[in-house]
């Protein structure tokens, strides 16, 4: 019997048609596809991309080399020299992280003890040479100006649930 | 007599007396403590070590509790952990919980405890106490909010420093430890502080934020910077010295270290020699490869040869670079070698010239004569030993030389060497104090030995030492104190003129007069360098200081923390230090440096590799066999007869905090030199 109703479905192209019908369907309902470089999907505010540096509203900056993102990373990506500054605080002289040991796994910023070192949300930052992966204090100061709204408003997001 | 007491259920005998923190110890367990220092006079005041005592209403400060028979002790309670839990939310109360800028944070008492005992969460919602910042000069930073007046700097400047500059004001609340006028801590051990200290209050200022303590490797290694070969730890991120701390080693240091061993690592990293120069037709020192160098050096040498050609081993030498400078001359025919830049008349028997009752034996003794030393700046840490026996009372000490304060009450007789004379004949109302002692002990420095009538004043002191009976079965009151680290090594290992040879003073005529052409200087800062004429001068060592600025070539050595370099201390203990860093540049291994040129020069020793250069050693000398232990030296006679001049004994450190290239290179001495010698009252204009 199978035979031949396999045969009957064959000719009248009934799983052409259902497919089809399928097909058809998908033109009507919403797209799922965005079009990415001008067009980007939703993020966490947990998401973990690229790292920056955060300063206070007054301009100075959040980071008092306490070392425990240092101590803490598992892939050994970040480097910090100390000393005091001239006015007798505690201050990185020098705060390197190596993007291309990074495994993004967010402990700095759970590790930092005043919100300085955080991930943010742009995970756009190929480069052409690995050397632009190496990324020191300027660097992520600079980051962090750039994103600080962003950065900012993640954190409040994130707040209730720390 | 020997008491029982239970701790935990398991019974104890302990000596009458201790305490029940002490019993504790003893047995290995754990009793949370701020305020206890083995080392310190118990103060009972953190409260932290509360445990339950039977029959007892209240917990009991374990550390100031002495035992008594048949006590019965818990320390593992619910009542006793609820009661340091307590006392441990008080003492959070005012403390700021800024650990990420605290450089104590990772070794820091409170830290740990917190993790054993503390809520998690402040109950206390009122306002912190703040407490301004002191000033405690170069060597100690005081962050006096973080203190929790555990009071063991206090006790310890008190006590075992000798200099009461710290206190605490005020009750309560409102207590700070301070300097009651605001100043500079002038005790020579002031750092010890820093490692007192449970909590982040006081931390050393030249370490400040530069590192943390869990990036840090350690190796432990001796001091050279005085004469006591001072057990330390050299803690290192990288290639760079960070710190320095004091190890334990009961038989020298205890666990205190002085603040130029301590804090002249800066020192190490400034004006040093990181690769051979050699000076040029017009005068200057030119960058050169070590084969140049080295070639330049031999031919010199070779050339010269015999007696004109003499060698000078400075203070921080080793005995394996000494061993092969003197090989190597031995081999070109010269006996003008000498390690006594400050031209000491010492170097006859070993008892002589070493510390014979051990550092250690001065806790033995009843009775101290001082001879041309102030122990104070010459090596603090045995000042300190020197004080711990003095507060233990019935010790009467006596000094001949230049009035110091020396920390504890003694007798000044005078600066004049004649007042020896007296003592020896027994005129002198000392020499009856040392002849009734029990365990009479003389320590003469070399103030009184580096003079003209040095040998005489050394007779006169075996003359003492033999007459008060400090000589005896099982005892040696007989102990010189040295000042450089490489002195009793190159003694030792005879590093003196050989027969027909100049000491340095002959040296120094000969260069002059142009009858020595060649001049080496193993390390060697400490002579005259306008007295080395036109001779030719190798300077081999690690810093660029007074031998490096004269010399015509220039030999970049390794710093002691550097190498695996063998020193022997004033009690003639021979002890090696470790390898923490690597020299810098194209820097080498002193003996190395010396094998290369022997090798040359043509005349290459019979030693390649450490090991063999340390055989070597110890078939100069056997007592280079016997690492970190004391050697009894036999008693011998020594020194000569004759009149002692007039002068008086002069002082021979006017500054400790920079008497070798190290510390001379070293910005935080610079800093405590110009905060505790050349004081603000003393400077003028021209002072930067």
């Amino acid at each position: 019997m199978s035979f031949f109703d396999r045969t009957a479905r064959d000719w009248l192209l009934t799983e052409l048609f259902s497919g089809m019908a399928l097909t058809f369907r998908y033109m009507f309902k919403p797209r799922v596809t965005i079009n990415y470089p001008y067009e980007k999907g939703p993020l966490s505010p947990r998401f973990r991309g690229e790292h920056a540096l955060r300063r206070y509203p007054n301009g100075e900056e959040r980071c008092i080399a306490c070392k425990l993102c240092e101590a803490i990373c598992p892939a050994q990506a970040i480097t910090i020299e100390a000393e005091p500054r001239d006015d007798g605080s505690r201050r990185t002289t020098r705060y390197d992280i190596d993007m291309t040991k990074c495994i993004y796994c967010g402990f700095c910023q759970e590790a930092c003890p005043v919100d300085a070192i955080v991930e943010g949300p742009n995970f756009e930052f190929a480069t052409e040479t690995r050397a632009e992966l190496m990324y020191d204090k300027d660097k992520l100061l600079a980051n962090g100006d750039r994103w600080e709204v962003e950065l900012a408003a993640r954190i409040e997001a994130d707040a209730p649930y720390r | 007599m020997p008491v029982k007491l239970t701790i935990d259920g398991q019974e104890v005998e302990v000596e009458a007396g201790s305490t029940i923190l002490q019993t504790a110890d003893y047995m290995g367990i754990e009793i949370p403590r701020f305020c206890y220092h083995e080392r310190l006079a118990i103060a009972g005041n953190c409260r932290m070590c509360l445990v339950e005592v039977e029959k007892s209403p209240k917990p009991v400060a374990s550390c100031a509790m002495p035992v008594a028979e048949g006590m019965v002790v818990k320390t593992d309670t619910p009542m006793v952990k609820k009661a340091r839990e307590g006392v441990l939310e008080f003492l959070l109360i005012n403390h700021p919980l800024d650990c990420p800028i605290c450089d104590q944070g990772g070794e820091c008492d409170l830290q740990d405890e917190t993790v054993a005992y503390g809520r998690g969460k402040s109950r206390f919602e009122e306002n912190k106490r703040a407490v301004e910042d002191k000033d405690f000069g170069p060597n100690v930073k005081g962050t006096m909010t973080r203190c929790i007046h555990c009071t063991r700097c206090i006790r310890f400047i008190t006590d075992v420093a000798g200099v009461p500059e710290l206190g605490a004001t005020g009750r309560g609340e409102h207590m700070e430890v301070g300097t009651y006028v605001e100043k500079a801590l002038s005790s020579e051990l002031s750092g010890n502080i820093v490692d007192l200290c449970p909590v982040g209050a006081l931390t050393s200022r030249p370490y400040a934020f530069t590192a943390r303590s869990w990036e840090l490797k350690k190796t432990e290694s001796v001091d050279v910077l005085d004469a006591l070969g001072s057990a330390i730890r050299v803690d290192t991120r990288s290639n760079q010295v960070m710190r320095i701390l004091p190890a334990i080693n009961d038989d020298i240091n205890e666990e205190w270290l002085g603040d130029k061993s301590r804090n002249s690592y800066d020192g190490l990293l400034r004006q040093r020699l990181d690769r051979p120069y050699v000076r040029n037709k017009k005068g200057k020192l030119e960058a050169a490869s070590w084969g140049d160098a080295l070639k330049a050096v031999a031919a010199k040498l070779t050339k010269a040869g015999g007696s004109k050609i003499a060698a000078i081993a400075g203070d921080l030498a080793d005995a394996e670079a000494m061993v092969a400078l003197k090989d190597l001359f031995t081999a070109l025919g010269s006996a003008n070698i000498d390690c006594r830049q400050d031209g000491a008349k010492i170097g006859g028997p070993r008892g002589s010239y070493i510390f014979n009752s051990g550092i250690a034996g001065i806790e033995e003794a009843d009775a101290l004569l001082l001879i041309g030393t102030n122990p104070r700046v010459e090596a603090p840490v045995l000042n300190a030993r020197i004080r711990k026996r003095y507060l233990k009372g019935g010790f009467k000490v006596g000094a001949v030389g230049p009035a110091a304060n020396l920390t504890y009450k003694h007798e000044n007789f005078g600066d004049e060497a004649k007042i020896l004379e007296a003592i020896a004949s027994g005129k002198h109302d000392f020499a009856k104090v040392l002849k009734d002692a029990k365990r009479p002990m003389l320590i003469i420095g070399q103030g009184a030995v580096a003079r003209a009538d040095g040998d005489v004043i050394l007779g006169l002191a075996r003359k003492i030492a033999e007459a008060t009976g400090m000589v005896t079965d099982g005892w040696n009151g007989f102990n010189m104190l040295h000042q450089a680290a490489a002195r009793v090594g190159g003694l030792d290992l005879g590093f003196v003129p050989g027969k027909g040879g100049h000491d340095v003073a002959g040296i120094l005529d000969g260069a002059e007069k142009g009858e020595i052409e060649v001049v080496y200087l193993l390390g060697a800062d400490e002579i005259d360098m306008n007295r080395l004429g036109k001779a030719f001068v190798i300077y081999q060592g690690h810093h660029g200081d007074a031998g490096a600025h004269r010399a015509d070539v220039v030999l970049p050595g390794a710093a002691y923390t550097e190498k695996g370099g063998t020193y022997v201390n004033t009690e003639g203990r021979v002890q090696v230090t470790r390898l923490a860093v690597f020299p810098p540049g194209e820097a080498k291994e002193d003996w190395k440096i010396l094998r290369a040129l022997a090798e040359v020069a043509g005349h290459a020793p019979g030693y390649d590799t450490i090991e063999q250069v340390r055989a070597r050693l110890a078939q100069v000398n056997p007592v280079f066999g016997r690492l970190d232990e004391l050697s009894p030296a036999a008693w011998e006679a020594f020194g000569a007869e004759g009149k002692v001049s007039g002068d008086a004994f002069a002082a021979t450190i006017a500054n400790y905090y920079m008497t070798d290239p190290i510390s001379r290179a070293s910005t935080t001495m610079a800093e405590c030199t110009a905060a505790f010698v050349n004081t603000a009252a003393e400077r003028t204009g021209t002072h930067g």
